[in-house]
Protein backbone atom coordinates (compact mmCIF):
# COMPACT_ATOMS: atom_id res chain seq x y z
CA UNK A 1 0.00 0.00 0.00
CA UNK A 2 1.31 3.18 -1.09
CA UNK A 3 0.21 4.84 2.08
CA UNK A 4 2.41 2.96 3.97
CA UNK A 5 4.96 2.72 2.05
CA UNK A 6 5.26 6.81 2.23
CA UNK A 7 7.34 6.39 5.49
CA UNK A 8 10.10 3.90 4.17
CA UNK A 9 11.23 5.65 1.61
CA UNK A 10 13.90 3.22 0.39
CA UNK A 11 17.75 5.52 -0.53
CA UNK A 12 18.73 2.77 -3.36
CA UNK A 13 21.72 4.04 -4.99
CA UNK A 14 23.17 6.68 -2.68
CA UNK A 15 21.55 9.29 -0.51
CA UNK A 16 20.64 11.35 -3.17
CA UNK A 17 20.09 9.02 -6.25
CA UNK A 18 21.27 10.03 -9.67
CA UNK A 19 21.66 13.78 -8.91
CA UNK A 20 24.45 13.18 -6.24
CA UNK A 21 27.06 11.97 -9.01
CA UNK A 22 25.88 14.76 -11.36
CA UNK A 23 26.56 17.65 -8.90
CA UNK A 24 29.73 16.54 -7.90
CA UNK A 25 30.66 16.07 -11.63
CA UNK A 26 29.46 18.74 -13.86
CA UNK A 27 27.00 21.77 -13.79
CA UNK A 28 26.36 24.30 -11.65
CA UNK A 29 23.80 24.02 -8.27
CA UNK A 30 21.62 25.71 -9.37
CA UNK A 31 21.20 24.81 -12.55
CA UNK A 32 20.01 21.01 -10.65
CA UNK A 33 17.89 22.71 -8.32
CA UNK A 34 16.09 24.41 -11.52
CA UNK A 35 15.59 21.13 -13.05
CA UNK A 36 14.43 19.31 -9.71
CA UNK A 37 11.64 21.67 -9.21
CA UNK A 38 10.68 22.15 -12.86
CA UNK A 39 9.41 18.42 -12.53
CA UNK A 40 7.69 19.17 -9.18
CA UNK A 41 6.46 22.66 -9.77
CA UNK A 42 3.10 21.98 -11.96
CA UNK A 43 2.07 19.35 -9.47
CA UNK A 44 2.56 22.23 -6.48
CA UNK A 45 0.86 24.67 -8.47
CA UNK A 46 -1.94 22.52 -8.78
CA UNK A 47 -2.43 21.26 -4.66
CA UNK A 48 -1.93 25.05 -3.86
CA UNK A 49 -5.14 26.48 -6.08
CA UNK A 50 -7.53 23.04 -5.23
CA UNK A 51 -6.37 22.30 -1.65
CA UNK A 52 -4.65 24.88 -0.06
CA UNK A 53 -7.16 27.61 -1.15
CA UNK A 54 -10.36 26.05 -0.48
CA UNK A 55 -8.91 25.59 2.67
CA UNK A 56 -8.56 28.43 3.67
CA UNK A 57 -11.02 30.37 1.76
CA UNK A 58 -13.72 27.88 4.10
CA UNK A 59 -11.86 28.86 7.09
CA UNK A 60 -12.18 32.78 6.25
CA UNK A 61 -15.93 32.43 4.76
CA UNK A 62 -16.83 30.74 7.91
CA UNK A 63 -16.10 34.05 9.63
CA UNK A 64 -18.27 36.06 6.97
CA UNK A 65 -21.73 37.08 6.68
CA UNK A 66 -21.25 35.16 2.52
CA UNK A 67 -24.40 34.54 0.51
CA UNK A 68 -25.63 35.25 -3.02
CA UNK A 69 -25.20 38.89 -2.36
CA UNK A 70 -21.88 39.09 -1.57
CA UNK A 71 -21.56 37.63 -5.79
CA UNK A 72 -23.29 40.85 -7.24
CA UNK A 73 -21.99 43.50 -3.99
CA UNK A 74 -18.70 41.78 -3.50
CA UNK A 75 -19.22 42.80 0.25
CA UNK A 76 -18.84 39.71 2.85
CA UNK A 77 -19.14 41.61 6.04
CA UNK A 78 -16.80 39.70 8.54
CA UNK A 79 -19.33 38.82 11.59
CA UNK A 80 -17.33 36.89 14.37
CA UNK A 81 -18.35 33.25 14.99
CA UNK A 82 -21.69 34.51 14.31
CA UNK A 83 -22.02 31.27 11.84
CA UNK A 84 -20.86 28.95 14.09
CA UNK A 85 -23.29 30.07 16.49
CA UNK A 86 -25.99 29.60 14.18
CA UNK A 87 -25.15 26.63 12.88
CA UNK A 88 -24.49 24.68 16.09
CA UNK A 89 -27.84 26.26 17.77
CA UNK A 90 -30.11 25.14 14.99
CA UNK A 91 -32.32 22.56 15.58
CA UNK A 92 -30.53 20.26 12.54
CA UNK A 93 -27.43 20.59 14.25
CA UNK A 94 -27.91 17.44 16.86
CA UNK A 95 -29.97 15.58 14.61
CA UNK A 96 -26.96 15.61 12.01
CA UNK A 97 -24.26 14.85 14.38
CA UNK A 98 -26.36 12.00 16.01
CA UNK A 99 -26.88 10.89 12.28
CA UNK A 100 -23.08 11.35 11.23
CA UNK A 101 -22.10 9.62 14.28
CA UNK A 102 -24.87 5.94 13.30
CA UNK A 103 -24.17 6.13 9.46
CA UNK A 104 -20.25 6.24 10.29
CA UNK A 105 -20.65 3.51 12.72
CA UNK A 106 -22.69 1.32 11.27
CA UNK A 107 -21.23 1.65 7.69
CA UNK A 108 -17.85 1.02 8.89
CA UNK A 109 -19.09 -1.78 11.56
CA UNK A 110 -21.22 -3.52 8.60
CA UNK A 111 -18.66 -3.11 5.79
CA UNK A 112 -15.82 -4.17 8.22
CA UNK A 113 -17.22 -7.28 9.00
CA UNK A 114 -19.26 -8.56 6.05
CA UNK A 115 -15.81 -7.71 4.33
CA UNK A 116 -13.63 -9.46 6.70
CA UNK A 117 -16.03 -12.52 6.52
CA UNK A 118 -15.92 -12.81 2.70
CA UNK A 119 -12.07 -11.92 3.06
CA UNK A 120 -11.46 -14.83 5.30
CA UNK A 121 -14.03 -17.27 3.31
CA UNK A 122 -12.15 -16.32 -0.28
CA UNK A 123 -8.56 -17.32 1.63
CA UNK A 124 -9.27 -20.81 0.75
CA UNK A 125 -8.11 -21.67 -2.44
CA UNK A 126 -11.07 -22.89 -4.67
CA UNK A 127 -11.99 -23.27 -8.76
CA UNK A 128 -12.63 -19.73 -9.57
CA UNK A 129 -12.12 -17.73 -6.63
CA UNK A 130 -10.13 -15.42 -8.86
CA UNK A 131 -12.74 -14.60 -10.85
CA UNK A 132 -15.38 -14.20 -8.23
CA UNK A 133 -12.90 -12.16 -5.99
CA UNK A 134 -13.04 -10.16 -8.99
CA UNK A 135 -16.35 -9.14 -9.82
CA UNK A 136 -16.94 -8.57 -6.62
CA UNK A 137 -15.58 -5.01 -7.12
CA UNK A 138 -17.77 -4.25 -9.02
CA UNK A 139 -20.80 -2.44 -6.79
CA UNK A 140 -16.94 -0.44 -5.53
CA UNK A 141 -16.34 0.67 -9.21
CA UNK A 142 -19.82 1.10 -10.53
CA UNK A 143 -20.64 5.15 -9.69
CA UNK A 144 -21.91 6.18 -6.44
CA UNK A 145 -25.00 7.97 -7.98
CA UNK A 146 -26.08 4.46 -10.15
CA UNK A 147 -25.42 2.69 -7.01
CA UNK A 148 -28.06 5.41 -5.00
CA UNK A 149 -30.66 5.02 -8.15
CA UNK A 150 -30.40 1.02 -8.21
CA UNK A 151 -30.68 1.23 -4.71
CA UNK A 152 -34.09 3.80 -4.60
CA UNK A 153 -35.97 1.55 -7.01
CA UNK A 154 -34.85 -2.07 -4.79
CA UNK A 155 -36.10 -0.03 -1.84
CA UNK A 156 -39.01 1.39 -3.34
CA UNK A 157 -42.34 1.36 -0.74
CA UNK A 158 -44.93 -0.11 -3.30
CA UNK A 159 -43.18 -1.86 -5.89
CA UNK A 160 -39.51 -1.79 -4.45
CA UNK A 161 -37.83 -5.82 -5.01
CA UNK A 162 -36.96 -5.68 -1.03
CA UNK A 163 -40.67 -4.96 -0.13
CA UNK A 164 -42.02 -7.71 -2.55
CA UNK A 165 -39.07 -10.29 -1.93
CA UNK A 166 -40.53 -10.27 2.03
CA UNK A 167 -43.82 -10.15 0.96
CA UNK A 168 -43.60 -13.54 -0.62
CA UNK A 169 -41.98 -14.85 2.56
CA UNK A 170 -44.78 -13.62 4.01
CA UNK A 171 -41.96 -12.11 6.41
CA UNK A 172 -44.19 -8.43 6.55
CA UNK A 173 -47.69 -8.30 6.75
CA UNK A 174 -50.31 -5.46 4.82
CA UNK A 175 -48.30 -2.88 6.10
CA UNK A 176 -45.21 -2.59 3.54
CA UNK A 177 -42.04 -0.90 5.48
CA UNK A 178 -41.29 2.58 3.43
CA UNK A 179 -37.33 2.07 3.81
CA UNK A 180 -36.61 5.35 2.66
CA UNK A 181 -40.10 6.95 2.72
CA UNK A 182 -39.78 6.64 7.23
CA UNK A 183 -38.79 8.69 9.65
CA UNK A 184 -37.24 5.95 11.33
CA UNK A 185 -36.33 3.29 8.55
CA UNK A 186 -34.40 6.14 6.38
CA UNK A 187 -31.16 6.34 8.28
CA UNK A 188 -30.80 2.47 8.44
CA UNK A 189 -31.56 2.09 4.62
CA UNK A 190 -28.86 4.64 3.91
CA UNK A 191 -26.21 2.31 5.63
CA UNK A 192 -27.34 -0.92 4.46
CA UNK A 193 -26.51 1.17 0.86
CA UNK A 194 -23.56 2.24 2.09
CA UNK A 195 -22.22 -1.07 3.27
CA UNK A 196 -23.11 -2.58 0.28
CA UNK A 197 -21.05 0.22 -1.59
CA UNK A 198 -18.43 -0.61 1.33
CA UNK A 199 -17.84 -3.98 0.89
CA UNK A 200 -15.67 -5.05 -2.10
CA UNK A 201 -12.99 -2.35 -0.23
CA UNK A 202 -12.35 -3.86 3.01
CA UNK A 203 -12.42 -7.32 1.36
CA UNK A 204 -9.57 -6.86 -1.44
CA UNK A 205 -7.71 -5.32 1.41
CA UNK A 206 -8.06 -7.29 4.19
CA UNK A 207 -7.32 -9.82 1.47
CA UNK A 208 -4.39 -8.68 0.53
CA UNK A 209 -3.35 -8.36 4.33
CA UNK A 210 -4.31 -12.27 4.34
CA UNK A 211 -2.09 -13.49 1.78
CA UNK A 212 0.93 -11.93 3.50
CA UNK A 213 -0.21 -14.02 7.05
CA UNK A 214 2.89 -17.36 6.34
CA UNK A 215 0.84 -20.76 6.03
CA UNK A 216 3.49 -22.32 8.40
CA UNK A 217 1.59 -19.75 11.42
CA UNK A 218 -1.15 -22.22 10.40
CA UNK A 219 0.84 -25.37 10.02
CA UNK A 220 1.94 -24.62 13.12
CA UNK A 221 -1.22 -23.60 14.68
CA UNK A 222 -2.76 -27.18 13.48
CA UNK A 223 -0.24 -29.37 14.95
CA UNK A 224 -0.80 -27.49 18.56
CA UNK A 225 -4.80 -28.03 17.65
CA UNK A 226 -5.56 -24.65 16.78
CA UNK A 227 -8.17 -24.78 13.93
CA UNK A 228 -11.06 -22.74 12.73
CA UNK A 229 -12.27 -20.05 14.75
CA UNK A 230 -8.91 -20.67 17.21
CA UNK A 231 -7.11 -20.22 14.55
CA UNK A 232 -8.39 -17.16 13.52
CA UNK A 233 -8.31 -15.42 17.34
CA UNK A 234 -4.22 -16.11 17.43
CA UNK A 235 -3.00 -16.24 14.04
CA UNK A 236 -5.27 -14.10 11.93
CA UNK A 237 -6.36 -11.13 14.14
CA UNK A 238 -3.21 -10.05 15.49
CA UNK A 239 -1.28 -10.99 11.96
CA UNK A 240 -4.21 -8.79 10.45
CA UNK A 241 -3.87 -5.44 12.69
CA UNK A 242 -1.59 -3.54 11.00
CA UNK A 243 -4.19 -3.62 7.81
CA UNK A 244 -7.22 -3.79 9.93
CA UNK A 245 -6.51 -0.06 11.10
CA UNK A 246 -5.81 1.42 7.49
CA UNK A 247 -9.13 -0.26 6.59
CA UNK A 248 -10.99 1.87 9.30
CA UNK A 249 -9.01 4.94 9.36
CA UNK A 250 -9.85 5.44 5.77
CA UNK A 251 -13.30 4.21 5.73
CA UNK A 252 -13.75 6.55 8.56
CA UNK A 253 -12.45 9.71 6.94
CA UNK A 254 -14.21 8.82 3.66
CA UNK A 255 -17.56 7.68 5.59
CA UNK A 256 -17.66 11.30 7.39
CA UNK A 257 -17.82 12.90 3.98
CA UNK A 258 -20.19 10.68 2.10
CA UNK A 259 -22.69 12.85 0.17
CA UNK A 260 -23.39 11.73 -3.22
CA UNK A 261 -25.12 8.33 -1.88
CA UNK A 262 -27.64 9.84 1.10
CA UNK A 263 -28.74 12.60 -1.59
CA UNK A 264 -29.17 10.51 -3.73
CA UNK A 265 -31.51 8.69 -2.01
CA UNK A 266 -33.29 10.80 0.56
CA UNK A 267 -31.79 14.38 -0.47
CA UNK A 268 -31.71 14.44 3.68
CA UNK A 269 -35.00 13.73 4.09
CA UNK A 270 -37.58 12.82 5.66
CA UNK A 271 -37.95 15.35 7.97
CA UNK A 272 -34.01 15.73 8.00
CA UNK A 273 -33.89 12.03 8.78
CA UNK A 274 -30.92 11.26 7.47
CA UNK A 275 -29.19 15.10 7.26
CA UNK A 276 -25.81 14.43 8.23
CA UNK A 277 -23.41 17.32 8.97
CA UNK A 278 -22.17 16.74 5.00
CA UNK A 279 -25.04 16.62 3.36
CA UNK A 280 -26.46 19.45 5.51
CA UNK A 281 -23.40 21.72 4.90
CA UNK A 282 -24.20 20.83 0.99
CA UNK A 283 -27.97 22.03 1.92
CA UNK A 284 -26.59 25.40 3.80
CA UNK A 285 -24.31 26.28 0.57
CA UNK A 286 -25.84 25.26 -1.84
CA UNK A 287 -29.51 25.29 -1.20
CA UNK A 288 -29.98 27.94 1.13
CA UNK A 289 -27.24 29.66 -0.85
CA UNK A 290 -25.23 30.65 2.79
CA UNK A 291 -21.95 30.15 2.33
CA UNK A 292 -20.66 31.74 5.59
CA UNK A 293 -23.15 29.14 7.42
CA UNK A 294 -22.27 26.21 4.95
CA UNK A 295 -18.59 26.83 5.63
CA UNK A 296 -18.70 26.92 8.80
CA UNK A 297 -20.38 23.56 9.05
CA UNK A 298 -17.98 22.23 6.66
CA UNK A 299 -14.96 23.20 8.90
CA UNK A 300 -16.61 21.36 12.14
CA UNK A 301 -16.71 18.12 9.74
CA UNK A 302 -12.81 18.54 9.15
CA UNK A 303 -12.15 18.72 12.89
CA UNK A 304 -14.22 16.00 13.63
CA UNK A 305 -12.43 14.36 11.00
CA UNK A 306 -8.67 15.63 12.37
CA UNK A 307 -9.62 14.66 15.45
CA UNK A 308 -10.32 11.10 14.68
CA UNK A 309 -6.87 11.22 12.58
CA UNK A 310 -5.31 12.54 15.58
CA UNK A 311 -6.56 9.44 18.09
CA UNK A 312 -5.84 7.01 15.76
CA UNK A 313 -2.50 8.06 14.77
CA UNK A 314 -1.26 8.42 18.93
CA UNK A 315 -2.96 5.01 19.67
CA UNK A 316 -0.95 3.90 17.06
CA UNK A 317 2.24 5.08 17.76
CA UNK A 318 1.69 4.04 21.70
CA UNK A 319 1.06 0.09 20.42
CA UNK A 320 4.24 0.73 18.38
CA UNK A 321 5.82 2.33 21.38
CA UNK A 322 4.75 -1.20 23.46
CA UNK B 1 0.07 -25.04 -0.69
CA UNK B 2 -1.38 -27.50 2.55
CA UNK B 3 -4.44 -29.45 1.39
CA UNK B 4 -6.38 -27.59 4.13
CA UNK B 5 -6.09 -24.36 1.91
CA UNK B 6 -7.61 -26.39 -1.23
CA UNK B 7 -11.17 -26.41 -1.09
CA UNK B 8 -12.87 -28.23 -3.59
CA UNK B 9 -16.30 -27.31 -6.23
CA UNK B 10 -18.90 -26.93 -2.99
CA UNK B 11 -16.58 -23.97 -2.05
CA UNK B 12 -16.88 -22.39 -5.31
CA UNK B 13 -20.69 -23.05 -5.25
CA UNK B 14 -21.24 -21.12 -1.77
CA UNK B 15 -18.79 -18.54 -3.04
CA UNK B 16 -20.93 -18.04 -6.31
CA UNK B 17 -24.11 -17.74 -3.43
CA UNK B 18 -22.44 -15.41 -1.73
CA UNK B 19 -21.63 -12.85 -5.12
CA UNK B 20 -25.47 -13.73 -6.38
CA UNK B 21 -26.60 -12.13 -2.93
CA UNK B 22 -24.18 -9.23 -3.38
CA UNK B 23 -24.66 -8.58 -7.21
CA UNK B 24 -28.54 -8.86 -6.86
CA UNK B 25 -28.90 -4.86 -7.37
CA UNK B 26 -26.39 -4.69 -10.50
CA UNK B 27 -28.61 -7.99 -11.87
CA UNK B 28 -31.73 -5.74 -10.88
CA UNK B 29 -30.41 -2.92 -13.21
CA UNK B 30 -29.96 -4.73 -16.10
CA UNK B 31 -33.30 -6.57 -15.65
CA UNK B 32 -35.47 -3.77 -14.82
CA UNK B 33 -33.14 -1.61 -17.65
CA UNK B 34 -34.70 -4.29 -20.45
CA UNK B 35 -38.56 -4.46 -19.27
CA UNK B 36 -40.89 -3.17 -22.00
CA UNK B 37 -43.21 -1.31 -19.94
CA UNK B 38 -42.74 2.05 -18.38
CA UNK B 39 -43.71 2.03 -14.98
CA UNK B 40 -41.70 -1.43 -14.23
CA UNK B 41 -44.56 -2.30 -11.94
CA UNK B 42 -44.28 -5.85 -10.55
CA UNK B 43 -41.00 -6.37 -12.75
CA UNK B 44 -41.02 -9.68 -13.32
CA UNK B 45 -37.62 -11.56 -11.31
CA UNK B 46 -36.12 -12.13 -14.49
CA UNK B 47 -36.72 -10.67 -18.01
CA UNK B 48 -39.31 -12.30 -20.62
CA UNK B 49 -39.63 -9.73 -22.75
CA UNK B 50 -37.16 -8.18 -23.54
CA UNK B 51 -36.93 -4.46 -24.69
CA UNK B 52 -34.60 -2.17 -25.57
CA UNK B 53 -37.19 0.31 -25.39
CA UNK B 54 -35.51 2.19 -22.16
CA UNK B 55 -32.16 2.39 -23.77
CA UNK B 56 -33.42 4.13 -27.11
CA UNK B 57 -35.11 6.65 -24.64
CA UNK B 58 -32.13 6.67 -22.05
CA UNK B 59 -30.08 7.56 -25.42
CA UNK B 60 -32.35 10.49 -26.59
CA UNK B 61 -32.21 11.91 -23.02
CA UNK B 62 -28.72 10.98 -22.12
CA UNK B 63 -26.69 10.48 -24.77
CA UNK B 64 -25.51 14.46 -24.63
CA UNK B 65 -24.53 14.08 -21.02
CA UNK B 66 -23.01 10.56 -21.82
CA UNK B 67 -20.71 12.22 -24.07
CA UNK B 68 -20.10 15.15 -22.11
CA UNK B 69 -18.53 12.75 -19.20
CA UNK B 70 -16.16 11.10 -21.65
CA UNK B 71 -15.14 14.59 -22.44
CA UNK B 72 -14.55 15.33 -19.30
CA UNK B 73 -13.05 11.67 -18.07
CA UNK B 74 -10.46 11.78 -20.94
CA UNK B 75 -9.40 15.10 -19.87
CA UNK B 76 -9.10 14.50 -16.27
CA UNK B 77 -7.11 11.90 -17.35
CA UNK B 78 -4.41 13.79 -19.70
CA UNK B 79 -4.28 16.37 -17.12
CA UNK B 80 -3.76 14.48 -14.35
CA UNK B 81 -0.76 12.42 -15.65
CA UNK B 82 0.55 15.28 -16.95
CA UNK B 83 0.89 16.96 -13.49
CA UNK B 84 1.34 13.75 -11.44
CA UNK B 85 3.84 11.47 -13.51
CA UNK B 86 6.89 14.32 -12.97
CA UNK B 87 6.04 15.17 -9.41
CA UNK B 88 6.25 11.06 -8.90
CA UNK B 89 9.50 10.74 -10.15
CA UNK B 90 10.63 14.03 -8.34
CA UNK B 91 9.30 12.25 -4.99
CA UNK B 92 10.95 9.10 -5.84
CA UNK B 93 14.00 9.68 -7.39
CA UNK B 94 14.98 13.30 -6.34
CA UNK B 95 15.64 14.66 -3.33
CA UNK B 96 14.04 18.09 -3.52
CA UNK B 97 13.50 20.27 -0.68
CA UNK B 98 10.01 20.53 -0.03
CA UNK B 99 8.98 17.11 -1.09
CA UNK B 100 8.29 15.79 2.36
CA UNK B 101 5.61 18.57 2.39
CA UNK B 102 4.16 17.69 -1.11
CA UNK B 103 3.67 14.04 0.28
CA UNK B 104 2.11 15.23 3.49
CA UNK B 105 0.00 17.50 1.61
CA UNK B 106 -1.11 14.56 -0.46
CA UNK B 107 -1.71 12.41 2.27
CA UNK B 108 -3.58 15.54 4.41
CA UNK B 109 -6.04 16.18 0.98
CA UNK B 110 -7.89 12.90 1.33
CA UNK B 111 -8.88 14.48 4.58
CA UNK B 112 -10.46 17.33 2.71
CA UNK B 113 -14.08 16.74 2.09
CA UNK B 114 -15.01 17.09 -1.41
CA UNK B 115 -17.90 19.71 0.03
CA UNK B 116 -15.11 22.10 1.01
CA UNK B 117 -13.42 22.25 -1.80
CA UNK B 118 -16.52 22.97 -3.90
CA UNK B 119 -17.63 25.64 -1.41
CA UNK B 120 -14.55 27.51 -2.42
CA UNK B 121 -14.44 26.52 -5.67
CA UNK B 122 -17.77 27.93 -6.34
CA UNK B 123 -16.99 31.57 -5.63
CA UNK B 124 -13.98 31.16 -7.72
CA UNK B 125 -14.97 29.94 -10.45
CA UNK B 126 -18.25 32.31 -10.32
CA UNK B 127 -15.20 34.93 -10.51
CA UNK B 128 -13.20 33.17 -13.06
CA UNK B 129 -16.26 32.52 -15.49
CA UNK B 130 -15.75 28.66 -15.07
CA UNK B 131 -18.83 27.45 -13.55
CA UNK B 132 -20.35 25.48 -16.23
CA UNK B 133 -17.48 25.16 -18.33
CA UNK B 134 -16.20 21.88 -19.52
CA UNK B 135 -12.67 22.89 -18.45
CA UNK B 136 -13.84 24.12 -14.54
CA UNK B 137 -14.70 20.34 -14.33
CA UNK B 138 -11.85 18.77 -15.49
CA UNK B 139 -9.68 21.07 -12.85
CA UNK B 140 -11.95 20.23 -10.14
CA UNK B 141 -12.33 16.80 -10.83
CA UNK B 142 -8.67 16.06 -11.11
CA UNK B 143 -8.77 16.71 -7.24
CA UNK B 144 -9.47 12.38 -7.10
CA UNK B 145 -7.07 11.91 -9.92
CA UNK B 146 -3.95 14.12 -8.97
CA UNK B 147 -3.16 12.62 -5.27
CA UNK B 148 -4.21 8.74 -5.97
CA UNK B 149 -2.37 9.15 -9.81
CA UNK B 150 1.07 10.66 -7.81
CA UNK B 151 1.02 7.80 -4.61
CA UNK B 152 0.62 5.05 -6.88
CA UNK B 153 3.10 6.11 -9.84
CA UNK B 154 5.51 7.02 -6.74
CA UNK B 155 5.48 4.16 -4.93
CA UNK B 156 6.22 1.78 -8.48
CA UNK B 157 8.88 4.57 -9.15
CA UNK B 158 10.43 3.96 -5.85
CA UNK B 159 10.84 0.32 -7.25
CA UNK B 160 12.80 1.39 -10.36
CA UNK B 161 16.45 1.14 -9.74
CA UNK B 162 18.59 4.58 -9.70
CA UNK B 163 21.36 2.94 -11.83
CA UNK B 164 19.45 2.66 -14.39
CA UNK B 165 18.37 6.14 -14.30
CA UNK B 166 21.92 7.04 -13.90
CA UNK B 167 23.30 5.27 -16.60
CA UNK B 168 21.08 7.86 -19.09
CA UNK B 169 22.56 10.62 -17.37
CA UNK B 170 26.04 9.50 -17.91
CA UNK B 171 24.80 8.46 -21.33
CA UNK B 172 24.33 12.41 -22.19
CA UNK B 173 20.93 12.13 -21.57
CA UNK B 174 19.22 15.29 -19.81
CA UNK B 175 17.16 14.54 -16.86
CA UNK B 176 13.81 14.94 -19.19
CA UNK B 177 14.96 13.10 -21.69
CA UNK B 178 15.79 10.14 -19.69
CA UNK B 179 12.49 10.78 -17.77
CA UNK B 180 10.57 10.48 -20.97
CA UNK B 181 12.35 7.82 -22.72
CA UNK B 182 13.76 5.51 -19.65
CA UNK B 183 11.30 6.23 -16.95
CA UNK B 184 8.21 6.70 -18.80
CA UNK B 185 8.64 3.52 -20.39
CA UNK B 186 9.57 1.39 -17.55
CA UNK B 187 6.60 2.72 -15.25
CA UNK B 188 3.58 1.66 -18.25
CA UNK B 189 2.20 -0.09 -15.90
CA UNK B 190 1.76 2.22 -13.11
CA UNK B 191 0.82 4.61 -15.54
CA UNK B 192 -2.04 2.26 -17.14
CA UNK B 193 -3.32 1.64 -13.37
CA UNK B 194 -3.28 5.84 -12.53
CA UNK B 195 -5.19 6.56 -15.84
CA UNK B 196 -7.74 4.10 -15.54
CA UNK B 197 -8.80 5.03 -11.71
CA UNK B 198 -8.13 8.77 -12.94
CA UNK B 199 -10.72 7.72 -15.54
CA UNK B 200 -12.99 5.50 -13.25
CA UNK B 201 -13.27 8.83 -9.97
CA UNK B 202 -14.22 11.77 -13.12
CA UNK B 203 -16.63 9.48 -14.59
CA UNK B 204 -18.20 8.96 -11.37
CA UNK B 205 -18.00 12.70 -9.68
CA UNK B 206 -21.30 14.03 -8.77
CA UNK B 207 -20.43 16.39 -5.75
CA UNK B 208 -18.36 18.46 -9.15
CA UNK B 209 -20.86 18.35 -11.58
CA UNK B 210 -23.99 19.29 -8.77
CA UNK B 211 -22.05 22.55 -7.22
CA UNK B 212 -20.21 23.84 -9.94
CA UNK B 213 -22.91 23.62 -12.59
CA UNK B 214 -25.88 25.85 -12.50
CA UNK B 215 -27.17 24.99 -16.25
CA UNK B 216 -27.76 22.09 -18.68
CA UNK B 217 -25.14 23.52 -20.79
CA UNK B 218 -22.56 20.94 -19.38
CA UNK B 219 -23.68 18.55 -17.41
CA UNK B 220 -22.41 14.67 -17.21
CA UNK B 221 -24.06 11.63 -16.53
CA UNK B 222 -24.38 11.33 -12.88
CA UNK B 223 -26.26 14.58 -12.79
CA UNK B 224 -28.63 13.62 -15.42
CA UNK B 225 -28.91 10.77 -13.67
CA UNK B 226 -29.55 12.20 -10.29
CA UNK B 227 -32.27 14.93 -12.06
CA UNK B 228 -33.72 11.76 -13.41
CA UNK B 229 -34.41 10.32 -10.16
CA UNK B 230 -35.06 13.51 -8.46
CA UNK B 231 -38.45 13.99 -9.27
CA UNK B 232 -41.16 11.52 -9.34
CA UNK B 233 -39.98 8.55 -11.35
CA UNK B 234 -42.68 7.21 -13.70
CA UNK B 235 -39.98 5.26 -16.27
CA UNK B 236 -37.83 2.94 -14.11
CA UNK B 237 -36.80 1.14 -17.09
CA UNK B 238 -35.03 4.37 -18.95
CA UNK B 239 -33.75 5.58 -15.63
CA UNK B 240 -31.91 1.99 -15.20
CA UNK B 241 -30.57 2.32 -18.54
CA UNK B 242 -29.47 4.88 -18.34
CA UNK B 243 -27.48 3.11 -14.94
CA UNK B 244 -26.42 0.29 -17.08
CA UNK B 245 -25.23 3.21 -19.49
CA UNK B 246 -23.10 5.17 -16.84
CA UNK B 247 -21.64 1.33 -15.57
CA UNK B 248 -19.88 0.92 -18.66
CA UNK B 249 -17.04 2.02 -18.15
CA UNK B 250 -16.62 0.06 -14.58
CA UNK B 251 -17.73 -3.37 -16.29
CA UNK B 252 -15.47 -2.55 -19.26
CA UNK B 253 -12.53 -2.37 -16.92
CA UNK B 254 -13.22 -5.56 -15.40
CA UNK B 255 -13.31 -7.30 -17.95
CA UNK B 256 -10.31 -6.18 -19.98
CA UNK B 257 -8.05 -4.84 -17.37
CA UNK B 258 -8.42 -6.78 -14.60
CA UNK B 259 -5.19 -6.82 -13.44
CA UNK B 260 -4.62 -3.14 -13.37
CA UNK B 261 -7.92 -3.12 -11.08
CA UNK B 262 -6.28 -5.41 -8.25
CA UNK B 263 -2.78 -3.25 -8.86
CA UNK B 264 -5.02 -0.25 -8.10
CA UNK B 265 -7.50 -1.15 -5.63
CA UNK B 266 -4.22 -2.49 -3.25
CA UNK B 267 -1.40 -0.08 -4.55
CA UNK B 268 -3.66 3.24 -3.87
CA UNK B 269 -5.77 1.55 -0.82
CA UNK B 270 -7.96 5.36 -1.63
CA UNK B 271 -11.24 6.58 -2.49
Amino acid sequence: MADLRLRARPTRGGPAGPLAKIKSRSGPRRRQRALELLFLLPAIAYLVPFFGYPVVKNLLMGFQNYTTRTFYTGEAPWVGFDNYVTVVKSAVFDKALVNTLLFTVGSIAGQFVIGLAIAVYFRRRFPLAGVLRSLLLLPWLIPLIVSSAIWRWILDQDNGALNRFLGGLHLIGGGRPGWLTSTSLALVACIIVNVWIGIPFNTTILYGGLQNIPDELYEAAELDGATGWKAFRYITWPQLRPVVSVVLVLGVVYTLKVLDIILGLTGGGPANATQTIATQSYHLSFVEFDFGQGAALSNILIVISALFAFIYLRANRRALDE
Amino acid sequence: MSERLNGGWGKTVAGVLILAVLLFPVYWMVNVSLQPSGSAVGTPWIPIHLSLRGYTQALHDQGGHLATSMIISLGSVVFSLLIATPAAYALAHFRVRGAGLVLLGILVSQMVPGIVVANALYSAYNDLGLLNSIGGLILADSTAGIPFAMLILRAFMLDIPSEVVEAAWVDGAGPIRSFVSVVLPMSRNALVTAALFTFLFTWGDFLFALTLTTTENVRPVTLGLFTYIGSYVKDWSSVMATAVLASIPALVLLVVAQRYVAAGTTAGAIK
